[in-house]
């Protein structure tokens, strides 16, 4: 175990690296917009990225619904956790790149839009599993993550249709993508799995042994009271 | 502000963002490690002498 | 029993008791006027952009009533541990969730039945499009936010901060609903754009949510 962690960090490491190298000298300067569209390559990999945790968070509090598994139960609060970390990337590059680009800092963009919604339900679920104090709290955090994923669609729906009748600058260019920009993109999309993994199986160890930690020192607290 | 800025901005902001994440977790994990130790400690050296009934 | 009875009971029962205790009842209806007239002194109500903007005013104006009549769902039920008594008794919690729902609806439908003719009055309204649609779109919208609202109560309750926990659950999952209610009564004060899809927004959201609060209800129960 420890040595698979080992490999992966030593993986991720050089993978960020490449990726970062790939981002700022590899690849091609974009004409209309410059330099500073490489942001590019660290605002959409890190969207995808943090997509992906909540879909897993999502699986994690069915599984738990199902199964009251303490794992998919510790997977849930670790994927929220980390995919609100990769959102609030992904909504301060996001302004940091309209800015020279469009003179803006924010904009009603669909994407941009659905990443502060998400952000702001998994943000929410965070403050429920920190200030619930009852023993179900677990139950009640997967609840709130369908609600939240039962939510998604419509948002994005309801983003799409105000943006039909109020058009704004798209974030990231609306155009079709020059292939020797994709790779680079799926370069630091790859980098940024390898980081997220790296840092949830973290996450991950941590939990476990907090947990353990509690419920030595409760079992503890219990015997010196029977003594 | 040059344009090249706004890109040194975003990058830097990403990984600040991520370090200091990574930088709670450190702390946190050094919190409960400092409680394992505690734990680790007989019962009598962990807190005060229990009267006897 | 039958489902329907023991929810009209149940709701017959908080409204009755609900009835007694006007002095809660009062200070609502007055925190809905003060409401009203608070945007009307922040948003300048000059006769053209007013209808522009009065949609989202008003419904904010009505989130902020419906907040306040929502967090008080349940405190009844706490003080007596009927709660508790629901939990070990054989009954369906669905009777109990419905009986609240609707009455959070009835009270907080009365409190924009206050409120609407005094935004009407302050902001000079006159809906340029079919008027009639407001009704079953303020319906659609209020529903939507009392099926949730009534819900994120009951998962607050075993919460620390339990009164600020409720919007901060609620918020987020209304936006969708939020920017159908608001698009629709605008589209309608204006005139200028048609707000079907916006209903069927609302139409969706209301059927996605009330299916979901039904049949999640029993759990977040057992789980207080």
């Amino acid at each position: 175990m420890k040595r698979g962690f080992t490999i992966l960090a030593v993986l991720t490491a050089l993978l960020l690296s490449f990726s970062l190298y790939a981002a700022l000298v590899l690849a091609p300067t974009e004409q209309t917009m410059g330099n500073v569209q490489r942001i590019f390559y660290y605002h959409v990999p890190s969207a995808w990225v943090a997509f992906q945790l909540f879909l897993i968070n999502f699986v994690a509090s069915v599984i738990y619904m199902i199964r009251r598994s303490t794992k998919a139960d510790i997977v849930a609060l670790v994927t929220a956790e980390v995919g609100v970390v990769f959102c609030t990337v992904v909504l301060i590059t996001g302004p940091i790149w309209a800015r020279p680009v469009w003179g803006i800092w924010w904009t009603w963009d669909l994407r941009l839009t659905l990443t502060l919604v998400l952000w702001l339900i998994y943000v929410s679920y965070l403050v429920l599993r920190r200030f619930s104090s009852s023993s179900q709290t677990p139950l009640l955090a997967a609840v709130l993550a369908i609600f939240g994923a039962l939510d998604v669609p419509l948002v994005y729906f309801s983003i799409w249709f105000f943006r039909t009748q109020h058009p704004a600058p798209v974030i990231g260019g609306g155009g079709s993508l020059d292939p020797r920009m994709g790779w680079v993109l799926v370069s630091n999309w790859i980098a940024f799995m390898a980081l997220a993994w790296l840092i949830c199986w973290t996450r991950y160890q941590l939990e476990v042994a907090q947990r353990a930690v509690h419920e030595a020192e409760a079992m503890q607290s219990l015997m010196e009271g029977a003594r | 502000m040059n344009a090249n800025h706004y890109l040194y901005a975003a990058y830097i902001m990403t990984w600040a963002i991520h370090g200091t994440y990574l930088y709670n977790l450190a702390r946190k994990a050094k919190r409960v490690r400092r409680e394992i130790e505690k734990l680790k400690k007989p019962a009598i050296a962990r807190s005060a002498p229990e009267q006897k009934s | 029993m039958n489902f329907l009875t023991v929810t009209r009971a149940t709701l017959a029962k908080d409204i009755r008791l609900e009835w007694r205790s006007k002095d809660a009842i009062n200070a609502m209806l007055f925190f809905s006027l003060l409401v009203v007239v608070i945007f009307s002194f922040a948003f300048d109500p000059t006769a053209e952009e007013s209808r522009r903007i009065a949609g989202g005013l008003v419904w904010v104006a009505f989130l902020f009533a419906a907040i306040v009549a929502l967090n008080q769902t349940w405190a009844r039920e706490l003080r007596n541990q009927v709660l508790d008594a629901y939990r070990v008794s054989p009954a369906p919690a669905i009777p109990l969730f419905l009986a609240k729902a609707v009455g959070n609806f009835i009270f907080v439908a009365a409190l924009e039945a206050l409120m609407t003719p005094l935004f009407i009055a302050f902001y000079r309204l006159r809906p340029l499009g079919p008027g009639w649609q407001l009704i079953p779109i303020a319906i659609l919208g209020t529903w939507a936010l009392v099926v949730n609202g009534t819900f994120f109560a009951a998962m607050s309750l075993r919460t620390r901060a339990r009164e600020i926990m409720l919007p901060l659950l609620l918020f987020p999952l209304s936006i969708p609903a939020l920017l159908g209610m608001v698009n629709s009564t605008t589209a309608i004060l204006t005139g200028e754009t048609s707000p079907a899809f916006w209903i069927a927004l609302l139409v969706a959201y209301d059927v996605v949510f009330t299916t979901a609060c039904l049949l999640l209800f029993e759990t977040v129960l057992e789980a207080e």
